[in-house]
């Protein structure tokens, strides 16, 4: 039985190498999302484009004006002087957020009045518009603390960002990017690999064999799984040695995680190709399910943020679960105790999804 | 006074196809020159990858040639496909119709892409609907219709604007013989209403039915002309010699390496023999035969192989070469070595396959030949393995399928129509690989590989990828694959379809080998060509099993004073008839 298995496992190797076409899904994307997600995926805002409308031009108006044109985070690009230029500058996405300082602004500074600052934003960018809106908020308050520090304003808060002191967004980014390109090198090999075989006719050739259906899968199974490891590895050492993100956990953990991960993803794969009778259609299936598995993992938007049909929905996602595990073993030193938890779930994905499989397998053959 | 000749439908001037580009590249069609006459059925014979279908595609207008000139309808197909597309009728070999929408819907589809107009469609829709019988069927989805019925409809979607010139590619492909012969009929009529047709074939036996034809090699032209005069070119060298019963395998390879004989073939009980050139007639007992070779009207096939092998005699060697390996040493197994038992299959409502027994012994060819879609395939998967049974029982080499499906596999080689192997892989890791999974061990993988290497010839070719192989090649590799763990049982299903005679014959002397070392052999086929090498035959209409008996059993059966010499498809369609209403649907 230990020949047979090793005699699939080597073909399987050997084909996805010695095929082009799968040589290149594993090896290309992956590199080029990497260095794509790495450098340009960033939830940093910097250089936004600002517009003034200052109808004030006393002397703590223009100092406030200074401020704004001396941060990094914004880049004079446009003054104005009615509100239909404003208007049409924001609509046309020339100016990302418009800062208006009325008439009397200098004057109720300077007596004491309460002073009005309007920042208009496009809201049709709301992630964007948020980080603006919190930039301008840091330049008013270092403005008005200069300006009157008063006692009574003494209960200051003092924020300290833990795991990522500097809101380095990569940090954020290239955890989660590893699971993402590991999930879609196995869910894809696996997929593929028997779609491809019903297609050139020798799925059958394998099934008249003495091979087990179990055997098959298993044949099928561990390939993708090393390639997942290794791809795991490489990205989360890229992220590591050219990005500078820290890896401060447990490296047996992650590899826990990532064969826990492994079963979960290509049981998915497994049972896609189980359906599939193509590989056309087996990538249709691949696409199907990555699309609002990637969506709901957390990736990119927090799980705590979504309605709550759709967190339930991340509860069968094990992209999600990968996600915050490998974002808690990077940046937080995960205990194996808390762990367990994420662990756990994908295992359980993972046997069920494999157990499906098999079934729909065994299935087809009568 | 012979009236003045039309012009010809097509000419074809020194058309040359290539696909790809640079060495890599492959010739198609290589500088094929010759001229379609309307009124005429015009056959374009030759085996899977001859250049048939380029050749249609290139007349129809869908592609357009790298060298040459192709006159269709008078004009220039280069710059004028528009002019003539309203004439020209093209099926082709699949994708013709929407399986989805009815028979009428197709109909009526075709006849808007035509353009063709109110009044003139219901007159076309009637006249083809009687034409071809598909009236009663009008309502039925055409992806639910029989392949025969499928193949007339197709024609009559192509038939609708009334073509000059029609082209058909394979049209006959997998259908049974008695809607082939309806097939034959329509368009026969339509060649005498004046339309130039174009038949492609890979079934030799009707290219005897057209009135000329066009005969592809590997992209060339190899013969063109009628069908008659080519069968002449080896008159009063073909011969039957009768056979003791139980030795035809024996006799055909005497005879075929016999320096006089140009080919040898086993035609039911009997050896088909075509002699060389100005050779002497062998003695008949000396070959091994009961009495003298008795002469025989010659056929298409005897004068293509006789063509072949004497521009290619390296492969007339191979053709008697030493067959496959030592005997294999299985014990002769007890009782059947197949044994289907009121197997029956249900797809849902369907009963693909209803009620078949038979028994096949040790060392005996068994053919299950049928129609596609008659129930054959069904049948072959439930004995292989490959699907459960409804109902009814397999026992393979004395093995029950339902009970030790893993014991049976490993008495069991199977090599399918499409020669499953792994085509990225070289010949030696794909016999690596199966023998690994058929779990050999060391001494004996290096062993078994090292006689498929060497009893198939493929020692040469060993580190080339087996994808990039000429189909000759992947058929042995198939064949040598599926015979590394010494199966009991040999599955084969229409494991010639496609390829040239030469190679056919190769396979089936390789078969015959196998089947003088009891090595049991279950073939699919529809070929009736392919069904004459078998011992014994299980004819399948309809999901059930019509006949069983020998090819020559068969025969005799449907002898009569109009057809003394009734061929295997006389028999075919004959016991079709008999069937009569049982099976109309």
């Amino acid at each position: 039985m230990l020949r047979r298995i090793l005699s699939l496992i080597i073909k399987e190797f050997l084909t996805l190498w010695k095929d082009p076409k799968s040589r290149y899904v594993i090896v290309a994307p992956p590199l080029i999302q990497l260095v794509l997600f790495a450098n340009a995926a960033t939830f940093d805002v910097t250089h936004v484009a600002l517009g003034l409308w200052v109808e004030d031009t006393a002397h703590p108006a223009t100092e406030l004006v200074s401020r704004f044109e001396g941060s990094t985070a914004f880049d004079v690009v446009a003054h104005f002087d009615n509100p239909g230029d404003v208007e049409r500058a924001l609509s046309a996405q020339r100016v990302k957020a418009v800062l208006h300082l009325g008439q009397t602004f200098s004057a109720d500074v300077l007596s004491g009045r309460p002073a009005k600052v309007q920042l208009l934003l496009d809201g049709r960018r709301s992630n964007t518009a948020l980080i603006v809106q919190n930039y301008a908020a840091s330049i008013l308050e270092d403005f008005q603390r200069q300006r009157s520090p008063k006692p009574d304003a003494g209960l200051q808060l003092e924020t300290r960002a833990w795991f990522n002191p500097n809101y380095d967004s990569k940090w954020f980014i290239l955890p989660g990017l590893t699971v993402l390109l590991t999930a879609v090198a196995t869910i894809l090999i696996t997929a593929l690999s028997v779609a491809r075989e019903r297609e050139l006719g020798t799925f059958e050739q394998l099934l008249v064999t003495p091979l087990r259906p179990m055997e098959i899968l298993l044949g099928k199974a561990l390939p993708p799984t090393c390639i997942g490891f290794v791809e795991a590895n490489v990205i989360a050492g890229v992220a590591v040695v050219v990005y500078g993100v820290p890896f401060i956990g447990k490296i047996l953990l992650f590899h826990v995680a990532v064969a826990a991960f492994a079963i979960s993803t290509i049981g998915i794969g497994m049972v896609i190709s189980s359906i599939a009778r193509t590989q056309q259609q087996a990538i249709l299936g691949v696409f199907i399910f990555l699309a609002p598995a990637i969506v709901l993992s957390g990736f990119a938007t927090p799980i705590a943020n979504m309605p709550l049909w759709s967190q339930e929905l991340t509860r069968i996602n094990p992209i999600a679960y990968m996600v915050r595990l490998t974002r808690s073993i990077f940046l937080e030193d995960v205990s194996w105790a808390i762990a367990w938890h994420q662990l756990w779930p994908m295992l359980l994905i993972g046997i069920v999804t494999q157990a499906y499989s098999t079934w729909l397998f065994a299935r087809k053959l009568q | 006074m012979a009236p003045a000749a039309p012009p010809p439908a097509v000419v074809l001037d020194a058309v040359t196809k290539r696909f790809g580009k640079g060495p890599q590249a492959t010739i198609a069609l290589d500088h094929v020159s010759a001229e379609i006459r309307p009124g005429e059925i015009t056959g374009l014979v030759g085996p899977d990858g001859a250049g048939k279908t380029t050749l249609l595609r290139l007349i129809a207008g869908l592609l357009t040639p790298d060298d040459g000139k192709i006159t269709v309808l008078g004009h220039d197909s280069a710059n004028a496909v528009t002019a003539v597309q309203q004439d020209i009728g093209y099926m082709p070999q699949r994708f013709g119709l929407y399986e989805d929408l009815t028979v009428a819907e197709n109909l009526r589809l075709y006849a808007d892409m035509h353009g063709l107009d109110e009044a003139a469609r219901q007159e076309r829709f009637h006249t083809l609907l009687a034409f071809t019988a598909l009236g009663p069927f009008v309502e039925r989805l055409a992806g639910k219709l029989s392949g025969g019925m499928k193949q007339k409809l197709g024609l009559a979607c192509a038939l609708l604007p009334r073509p000059r010139l029609l082209l058909l590619d394979e049209p006959s492909a997998g259908v049974d013989p008695a809607s082939r012969r309806e097939l034959w009929r329509i368009v026969r009529t339509m060649a005498g209403e004046g339309v130039a047709v174009m038949w492609s074939t890979a079934y030799l036996d009707e290219a005897e039915r057209c009135d000329s034809f066009l005969l592809f090699d590997n992209g060339r032209l190899l013969a063109s002309g009628s069908p008659a005069e080519f069968s002449q070119r080896v008159e009063n060298r073909t011969f039957l010699l009768a056979v003791p019963s139980g030795s035809k395998h024996s006799v055909q390879r005497r005879a075929a390496a016999d320096p006089a004989v140009a080919d040898a073939i086993i035609q039911g009980e009997r050896i088909r023999l075509v002699l060389k050139a100005g050779a002497a007639l062998p003695d008949g007992p000396a070959l091994g035969g009961s009495g003298a070779p008795q002469p025989v009207r010659p056929r298409f096939e005897d004068a293509f192989v006789s063509l072949l092998q004497g521009r290619t005699p390296e492969r007339a060697e191979a053709r008697t070469a030493r067959p496959p390996g030592e005997p294999s040493a299985a014990a002769p197994v007890d009782g059947a070595a197949i044994e289907a038992r009121d197997l029956t299959r249900d797809f849902g409502a369907f009963r693909a396959v209803d009620d078949v027994t038979f028994t096949v012994s040790p060392g005996e060819v068994f053919g299950l030949l049928g129609p596609n879609g008659a129930g054959k395939s069904t049948t072959f998967r439930m004995l292989c393995g490959l699907l459960e049974p409804s109902s009814g029982s397999a026992r393979v080499a004395g093995v029950d399928l339902g009970t030790a499906r893993a014991a049976a596999r490993e008495r069991i080689g199977y090599m399918s129509q499409r020669f499953s192997l792994y085509g990225e892989l070289s010949v030696r890791d794909n016999l690596d690989f199966f023998s690994g999974v058929y779990g050999l061990d060391r001494a004996r993988r290096r062993q078994r590989i090292e006689w498929a290497l060497e009893s198939f010839e493929l020692g040469p070719v060993a580190r080339q990828t087996s994808g990039s192989l000429p189909l000759g090649f992947k058929q042995r590799l198939a064949l040598s694959c599926a015979l590394l763990h010494e199966p009991k049982v040999l599955f084969l299903d229409e494991p010639t379809s496609g390829v040239d005679p030469l190679m056919r014959r190769e396979f089936w002397a390789r078969i015959g080998a196998l089947a003088e070392r009891r090595v049991t052999v279950l073939v699919t086929s529809h070929f009736m060509d392919e069904a004459e090498y078998c011992d014994r035959l299980a004819i399948v209409y309809g999901g059930r099993m019509i006949a069983l008996g020998s090819p020559d059993d068969l025969k005799r059966r449907f002898v009569s004073d109009a057809l003394p010499d009734p061929t295997l498809e006389d028999a075919f369609v004959g016991l079709i008839e008999a069937q009569g209403t049982q099976v109309a649907s």
